[in-house]
């Protein structure tokens, strides 16, 4: 490497490295936050705990409801991304492999497309009088409903570009043996595009667990709250005791910055070719 | 129609039918109920075009409202200028850029109540960082950022941004890195400056992409919600309103249903010109 390029990369590393400090410094000081004592914050709200105080997080599971919004936060991923692979999948399927014509797999396409840029505030207040009228509202089934509809469309993007990508092969023999084409699916293409499932159910599944706006509305009994809506509660009550919001906060996105990390180029793929690249 | 097709039909029937209910259907009837007088519940009044007459003529809130949104708009050149320097940096430096674009990445994935929550607390004019800036010496940054009427919009469009840019920054390395390796050998062969390899082969090579996330950031601009509500509501005195949370207080306060879909209306139709500007000028043969 000659030495303007080995300048280039030195500048490069310095700069990014500030701009890395940006991105975690708020994090770090959310995360050292939740270990200190009351008094600890007090005289030093940004630094390094002085000691660890691990009874925040107890506290804060306890006031934060979380054994309630926990489950019921679970039940709304997997409702909503069973739903979405459920329906969506054998979609994008179709979509991709069986008997439509080209001008239907472009329009629904198209129809997709415009689906997704649907702004919610155009249907949001309609949609609640419908699912009032039909009591869904303060529902789970409801709102996995409305998660379903608004995580599809990118999903099936996501999922017909795996499927497109298998020969017809594979299927074409699978019929010979005279199997169904919903037996073909189950059996043959959803073990050969794996992958774009579980994208799809990883980029859905933290869509769900950090979604705010639906769930305020939709979910307005306290024994309904999610993490995020009970949190939003919490900290309406609890705001000045930075002590207790930092540690609930530090317990709501633990399993989401474990999986990130553990699964980080799905996740990144799914976020940035899913929705635009399509 | 042959029975190939029907079942091809068959698997996809349900998901749309999903979509007709919860998007499709309530989108229509939108369009009526942005004539009427309603308070969300019950039966609405028919009144024409009396919600539009008084949105645009009568209700300076709304005007308000909408100008904050062009302003965030405005404000996202700070989002792509930072994106930009990021993702050109980053195509400088190959051994540790997973690890950089990881961990960079980790402000997008968290939910907006905790990253308002921590920001909030950052942003503390007794305890936030502005207090302990002037505590050892740097004083003027230990202002209530989102309490005051002057700065209130651009504080929230700071903190939606610290999450937001690494996204528009991945899409643009990964606009960059693919872009032939041979073409900026030939650059520094012939002893191209950084800048120039940055002007005349990066951006040429990622414009189809900037232009697209160009189009989807005014588009979302128009739908910015989450931290807006969150941090401020609008406030203090309207000084960060945008129309989505005028949306929501006509809608879930003031029970004036009929209003609020009629500004949803109009949001939809910005979002439309947005995306018919788009389409009509890559008809004419713009690269874009």
């Amino acid at each position: 490497m000659n030495r303007a390029l080995r300048g280039r990369a030195f500048v490069s590393y310095a700069v990014l490295s500030l701009l890395l400090a940006f991105a975690l410094y708020p994090i770090l000081v959310l995360l050292f936050n939740s270990v200190k004592t009351a008094a600890d914050m007090a005289l030093n709200p940004l630094g390094l705990p002085r000691s660890i105080n691990v009874g925040n997080f107890v506290e804060a599971w306890r006031r934060g409801n979380f054994s309630r919004t926990v489950p019921n936060t679970l039940l709304l991923v997997v409702g909503s991304v069973g739903g979405i692979l459920v329906l969506g999948g054998p979609a994008a399927y179709s979509m991709s492999k069986l008997d439509l014509p080209k001008s239907a797999v472009n329009a629904l396409i198209v129809y997709l497309l415009v689906l997704q840029s649907l702004p919610i505030q155009l249907f949001l207040v309609p949609l609640f009088s419908f699912w009032l009228r039909l009591g869904l509202v303060n529902s789970f089934l409801g709102v996995s409903l409305i998660y379903v509809a608004l995580g599809s469309p990118f999903s099936i993007f996501l999922m017909r570009s795996y499927f497109l990508q298998i020969p017809d092969d594979f299927r074409d023999a699978a019929r010979v043996e005279g199997a169904g084409e919903l037996g073909i699916f189950w059996r043959i293409m959803v073990p050969l595009t794996w992958p774009a499932f579980l994208t799809v159910a990883l980029v859905n599944s933290m869509n769900v667990w950090n979604e705010f706006l639906i769930a305020t509305v939709f979910l307005t009994k306290t024994e309904k709250f999610t993490v995020v809506t009970s949190y939003q509660a919490f900290t309406v009550r609890f705001g000045r005791d930075w002590t207790l919001t930092s540690a609930a906060s530090v317990m709501m996105i633990f399993p989401i910055v474990v999986l990130f990390l553990a699964l980080q180029r799905r996740f990144v793929q799914g976020l940035t070719q899913g929705g635009l690249k399509s | 129609m042959s029975r190939t097709r029907l079942v091809a039909w068959a698997f996809i029937v349900p998901i749309l039918l999903l979509h007709f209910i919860v998007k499709i259907s309530p989108s229509v009837s939108a369009v009526y109920y942005s004539m009427t007088e309603w308070s969300g519940i019950g039966p609405a009044e028919f009144i024409g075009l009396e919600n539009f007459r008084h949105l645009l003529f009568e209700d300076r809130y709304f005007w308000q409202a909408f100008f904050h949104n062009w302003l965030w708009l405005a404000f996202t050149t700070f989002t792509f200028a930072l994106a930009l320097l990021g993702a050109t940096l980053m195509a400088f430096i190959s051994k540790a850029s997973l690890t950089f674009r990881t961990l960079l990445f980790l402000p997008y994935i968290l939910p907006s109540v905790v990253v308002a929550g921590i920001w909030r607390n950052l942003l503390n004019p007794d305890l936030g960082i502005g207090a302990q800036l002037a505590s050892v010496g740097i004083p003027g940054l230990d202002v209530a950022f989102l309490g005051i009427p002057e700065t209130s919009l651009a504080a929230v469009f700071f903190i939606d941004n610290w999450r937001w840019w690494v996204f528009i920054m991945l899409l643009l390395l990964a606009a960059l890195q693919n872009i032939s390796v041979e073409l900026y050998e030939s650059a520094r062969v012939d002893g191209a400056s950084a800048w120039q390899e940055f002007w005349h082969i990066s951006l040429p090579g990622i414009r189809p992409t900037l232009m697209f996330l160009i189009l989807m950031t005014s588009i979302w601009t128009f739908m910015v919600f989450d931290y807006v509500w969150l941090l401020t509501r609008g406030g203090p005195a309207g000084s960060s309103e945008v129309l989505n949370t005028l949306v929501m207080k006509h809608a879930f306060i003031r029970f004036d249903a009929g209003y609020a879909t009629s500004i949803g209306l109009v949001l939809s139709l910005i979002s439309s010109v947005f995306i018919v500007v788009f389409v009509v000028l890559r008809r004419r043969g713009w690269e874009i």
